[in-house]
């Protein structure tokens, strides 16, 4: 259970040193991408003008306010609440950002599946899970919003971050294999006789 | 004398109630952090809750939004008595204000079109914001409940059909098999809430309700309320924890709603809300407008 400062981009070697339970702060940039983002990219053969490899994309779309473009908000937008969405919506879409943009970390909440993990192994990335519904703290992290692509898709546009700070998050997938939301489903499977049995019903 | 509404008055509230149910958190949920915290035994679960109240605190301070879900907007109005509603009105003045919070303050629109996806950027559609009506002799004047209902939770709800034969223990398995699918999808600790009887609607309506009580408000029936407690305990036994990161708080309560049924029928309906369970509510009466949750 190690604790480490990443400054993004990060390679597929040095993904690999991260194991689940570890925790991780990130700085630097982050992209935000969730499903329609997805959509665009994977079943629409749209592309993106940014540079995702090595980098960290983070499940969400932000409450923004639209402000004269300045050097503070070059994109004229201004972030008013920033946080994260339910991963499992995105999880046939890991495999392909991993291969094709190469991108090393996943950040979102609930966690992804089987595909994800895979992929993950196969290609060097994890998953970093953030406390969902903290977004009025997770905002604090995020510096500003640097850039905007796909911007049609508003609010699910592919949103480019400045973050400081960001975490800690954890280490929920690792590139090893090892799921702790596999994990504690099947733990909390096993229960499900007695927690009936506690109730009077045969399961 | 009988108290006449003023649409325009609904608008602001409407307006007002939208921006302060996604910030500030009602006080029995705070109640349920603070027990679950006091319960917990898994220390990434401790962490994980610390987390969760510590937002709450820097959502009031910096005057942010709890989550960046605005949801979909639902407005409860209860008409109560001695009072003079034009209704028609009434709904146009709550979407008036429910666009206008979103392009004030401004929130993100969290509202499509179910087929060609298009954002109007006004939190409003086809049937949303949902508005629903009853009628109270409890009170005078008017109660308008606002729930930004988030999609984490609210994408994790089922119906089932269940048959006499199977009697409650086909309800129990069901709730049970509910949180466990849900896992962390749904932003556990969570408010389950179950639908028990009517038809297929009504049983899905009553799932709502009882998943956006106020927590330590029991079941009105005195059976519903029993299930609930079994219920309760037994969801809390499964170790789902916090965002599904194992740990004892999965839920902070499961809350059952009932109705009654046809002699052929059995249906179940779960629908949950997440841990930032957001409510606001406004009562008003001749003597003005009051806030609370």
């Amino acid at each position: 259970m190690a604790h480490y400062d990443i400054t993004t981009p990060i390679g597929a070697t040095d993904i690999r040193a991260l194991h689940v339970d570890d925790t991780v702060t990130l700085n630097g940039t982050l992209f935000g991408i969730r499903d329609a983002t997805h959509i665009a990219l994977f079943d629409r053969g749209r592309s993106t003008r940014f540079a995702l490899a090595g980098g960290a994309v983070i499940h969400t779309a932000p409450n923004v306010a639209k402000v004269a473009a300045s050097a503070q908000h070059p994109t004229g937008y201004a972030p008013v609440c920033i946080g994260t969405t339910t991963s499992m919506r995105m999880e046939r879409f890991t495999r392909p950002l991993l291969a094709q943009y190469d991108v090393r970390m996943v950040i979102g909440k609930g966690g992804l599946g089987a595909d994800s993990l895979a992929a993950f192994t196969d290609l060097g990335g994890v998953y970093l899970a953030i406390v969902g519904g903290t977004a009025a703290l997770e905002t604090t992290w995020i510096e500003a919003i640097e850039d905007v692509d796909l911007d049609d898709l508003n609010p699910e546009s592919l949103w480019q971050f400045r973050i400081r700070g960001f975490g800690p998050l954890l280490v929920a997938m690792d590139s090893h294999g090892q799921s702790l939301y596999a994990r504690v489903d099947s733990a909390a499977r096993d229960k499900r006789a007695a927690a009936l049995a506690a109730m009077g019903v045969i399961s | 004398m009988t108290l006449r509404i003023d649409p325009a008055v609904v608008e602001d509230v409407a307006r007002e109630l939208y921006i302060r149910a996604l910030k500030i958190l009602p006080p029995d949920i705070k109640k349920g952090f603070a027990r679950l915290t006091a319960n917990e035994r898994d220390m990434t679960a401790r962490s994980v809750l610390g987390t969760m109240v510590q937002n709450i605190a820097v959502a009031e301070a910096t005057q942010n939004l709890l989550c960046q879900d605005t949801g979909i907007p639902i407005y409860n109005v209860t008409i109560g008595s001695n009072v003079a509603v034009e209704g028609v009105a009434l709904k146009a003045a709550l979407r008036r204000g429910c666009a206008r919070a979103t392009r004030e303050h401004p929130l993100r629109s969290s509202v499509v079109h179910p087929l060609t996806r298009k954002n109007e950027h006004s939190s409003c559609g086809i049937g949303v914001p949902v508005i629903h009506v009853d009628f109270s002799d409890e009170f005078e004047g008017v109660n308008i409940e606002m729930i930004p209902k988030g999609s984490g939770s609210e994408n994790n709800s089922w119906l089932k059909m269940a048959i006499p034969a199977e009697g409650v223990d086909a309800i129990k398995r069901f709730v049970v098999d509910c949180v466990l699918d849900a896992g962390g999808k749904t932003c556990p600790p969570t408010i389950v809430g179950v639908g028990v009887g009517g038809t297929a609607d009504l049983c899905v309506h009553l799932a709502k309700i009882a998943a956006t009580r106020p927590l330590g408000s029991p079941c009105a029936d005195p059976e519903g309320a029993a299930l609930e407690e079994q219920l309760s305990a037994a969801v809390n036994t499964l170790g789902v924890g916090p965002q599904g990161l194992g740990g004892d708080a999965t839920a902070f309560a499961v809350h059952v709603e009932v109705a009654a049924t046809h002699i052929t029928m059995n249906p179940v309906a779960v629908n949950m809300q997440c841990h930032s369970a957001r409510r606001a509510s406004a009562r008003l009466t001749e003597r003005g407008i009051t806030y609370g949750f």
